[in-house]
């Protein structure tokens, strides 16, 4: 049998019980289309995430002190107590290992800040030059903290836009401006571009001063709160992670490597977490939209099961002038499978269009992948075969003497 | 040319056996236009499936041009019937809502024709039964059951089958048009040399035919040239 042909009977037993074929499609379209747009809002949640992560700067490694533990003590204080990282650390390690892009040490400390007549509580950051590409802060107003304020201590300061906010008014142009931290005048140079995010650790609500200035005036000392290095790309993040613990750890004298006094932090590795959130959330869903899909394909089987016994005596006399059983269950199973292939086009078009709608009016952000589509396609399709493939076989099993004789 | 040798046909149930067919021999030449005849029972329609290999027999040899059939697998049968056999029903299943045209088509669809070739076919096998060409675009519930049967057996043609089986064709007509149907089989055998099988109850329909065997309970009683019935 020819496959045009194959296609041509397809067309005439489908159209012959149009409305019937019509609710049969509906329910594979029903089931394709929710599992499109529910996939379509894990996917959305799963790229919000990751974009929030990823805009902390990319392919970012993050050495933290350890805790602070004298010999033979076994009291520890809290992780990122100990000041054990030092500037000297953050060069060598720029000098030392290649495929570094950028390496930018920070001191963090809270402080109480007051302007004209306006205060504020909030986290002062002492960065050099490299900050800015290393974590992706962009300038919207003024400068950001230069080499030269680093070499000389100067004391200029950048502010956060929730910080202009807070100390200036909302929109207000600080540069300038003076403020005082601990008593200390700082000159406004600069306000950064909002990166969003709100509350507890917000990246808005700070203020950066250089470096030297806050290891001089603040800290006292030439600690260092963390270290931020750009490695060159995604693939060598794990070994420049390793040739960072290994320098370190000679560089502090400790030979075992479990008694380290710093940790270092992968943002791979937070992206990997966050993701197996959303991933398991968009299972959660895409499994929910799934019960409505298998649904639409026991509405393929009763609808062929159906049409096999009305067609009994059409099987019987094709049987009987020369049709194998390989072409009746062909012809069949070629049936269930246009049934849901064409249900699977229009529920990708109609969940996509759900999607759509969903991330207009819900304020949700959804994102069909190509992935999504041709899951749906080989989900339906597979749907077609397995429930197609019961009916077909009886079809084809069918005694052309009785069923001849059907009634 | 078709040679039975022997051939009985047994139905088991659990607890019956029945004897449907027992040790039929008989030789049909190509050509020939033949009646079996008998009442219900008598193993008309056994012999009717065996000869149209749609099933085979228990015990016994049947040679289809020279290959002994009853030892064939399903598909081989079903080989045999797409190329040498064509069959006429007594309730013509045509295909409902579907044209003339395609229903005589549809035997050649399983012969990998192609679909102009299949119309040319379909077309002079549906002339040759005398059907108006005007009706070939009809439905085929939109005809009469004389037209009905004459489709149906334009369709038994279109694979030029060596043997056309007929079972009770005119079971389902009245006198009139079962008398132009009979006739349509005489002339595909008469002037075209198809040999016809005609399986009826009726022993005014096996008239038509020129030689009559007669079964009763599985067995052939009697096998008769008949010549006194010629137009």
């Amino acid at each position: 049998m020819k496959l045009s042909d194959l296609f041509e009977e397809t067309y005439f037993a489908l159209t012959a019980n149009k409305s019937r074929s019509f609710l049969t499609i509906l329910g594979i379209v029903i089931g394709i289309g929710s599992v499109i747009a529910m996939i379509s809002v894990g996917q959305g949640a799963k790229g919000t995430i990751e974009s929030s992560i990823e805009s902390l700067g990319s392919n970012l490694i993050m050495i933290m002190p350890g805790f602070q533990r004298a010999a033979g003590n076994q009291i520890s204080a809290g992780r990122g107590s100990a000041t054990t990282l030092t500037i000297e650390d953050a060069n060598t390690i720029g000098q030392e290992i290649a495929l570094i892009k950028a390496v930018a040490p920070e001191f963090d400390g809270r402080y109480q800040v007051t302007a004209k007549g306006t205060n504020t509580n909030t986290q002062i950051v002492g960065v050099t030059s490299a900050y800015p590409d290393v974590r992706n802060i962009e300038v919207e107003q003024g400068a950001f903290i230069s080499e030269q304020n680093n070499q000389s201590s100067s004391k200029v300061a950048v502010l956060g836009p929730t910080t202009r906010d807070d100390l200036f008014g909302e929109n207000a142009n600080p540069i300038g401006q003076t403020i005082r931290i601990r008593g200390m005048e700082f000159k406004v140079i600069g306000v950064t571009k909002s990166k969003g995010g709100t509350g507890f650790g917000s990246q808005d609500d700070r203020i950066f001063i250089p470096l030297s200035t806050a290891q001089r005036f603040l800290a006292g000392n030439d600690r260092v709160s963390s270290i931020n290095v750009q490695v060159v790309d995604q693939n060598s993040m794990a070994m420049v992670q390793e040739q960072i613990s290994s320098l370190l750890l000679s560089r502090h004298k400790i030979s075992d490597s479990q008694l380290a006094d710093f940790s270092i932090m992968n943002q791979t590795d937070i992206i990997s977490s966050a993701s197996s959130i959303t991933d398991t959330l968009t299972i959660l869903l895409g499994s929910i939209a799934g019960i409505s899909l298998i649904v639409g394909g026991i509405g393929i089987m009763n609808m062929m099961l159906t049409t096999v016994t009305e067609r009994t005596r059409e099987v019987g006399l094709r049987k009987a002038i020369g049709a194998k059983k390989k072409d009746i269950s062909t012809q069949f199973l070629t049936e269930a499978v246009i049934l849901t292939f064409i249900g699977g086009v229009i529920g990708v078009f109609v969940g996509w269009i759900f999607s759509l709608a969903i991330s207009k009016f819900g304020n949700v952000s959804t994102s069909i992948s190509l992935f999504s589509v041709l899951l749906a396609f080989g989900v339906s399709a597979a749907i077609g075969i397995i429930f197609g493939y019961y009916p077909a076989r009886r079809a084809a099993k069918l005694n052309p003497i009785e069923a001849l004789r059907y009634e | 040319m078709i040679e039975c040798k022997n051939i009985t046909k047994i139905y088991k149930s659990e607890t019956v056996e029945t004897n449907a067919l027992n040790n039929v021999t008989f030789t049909i030449n190509d050509g020939e236009f033949i009646a079996i005849m008998g009442p219900s029972g008598s193993g008309k329609s056994t012999l009717m499936h065996i000869l149209g290999a749609l099933d085979i027999p228990t015990e016994g040899e049947y040679f289809f041009d020279g290959k002994d059939v009853s030892e064939f697998s399903e598909d081989e049968l079903a080989d045999i019937r797409k190329n040498k056999i064509g069959f006429v029903f007594q309730s013509f299943n045509l295909l409902p809502r579907s044209t003339v045209l395609r229903n005589v088509m549809l035997p050649l669809v399983y012969s990998n024709i192609s679909k102009t070739e299949r119309e040319k076919i379909a077309k002079a096998a549906l002339i040759s039964v005398g059907l108006n060409e005007t009706r070939f675009h009809h439905l085929s519930n939109q005809l009469s059951g004389g037209e009905m049967q004459r489709v149906a057996i334009a369709r038994a043609l279109v694979n030029n089958p060596t043997l056309i089986l007929a079972d009770e064709p005119t079971g389902n007509l009245d006198t009139k048009t079962g008398e132009i149907v009979l006739n349509t089989f005489e002339t595909l055998n008469k002037e075209k040399h198809h040999t016809v099988i005609l399986i009826t109850h009726e022993r005014e329909v096996a008239e038509h035919a020129d030689r009559i065997i007669h079964l009763r309970d599985g067995e052939i009683v009697e096998d008769i040239k008949n010549g006194k019935n010629k137009h």
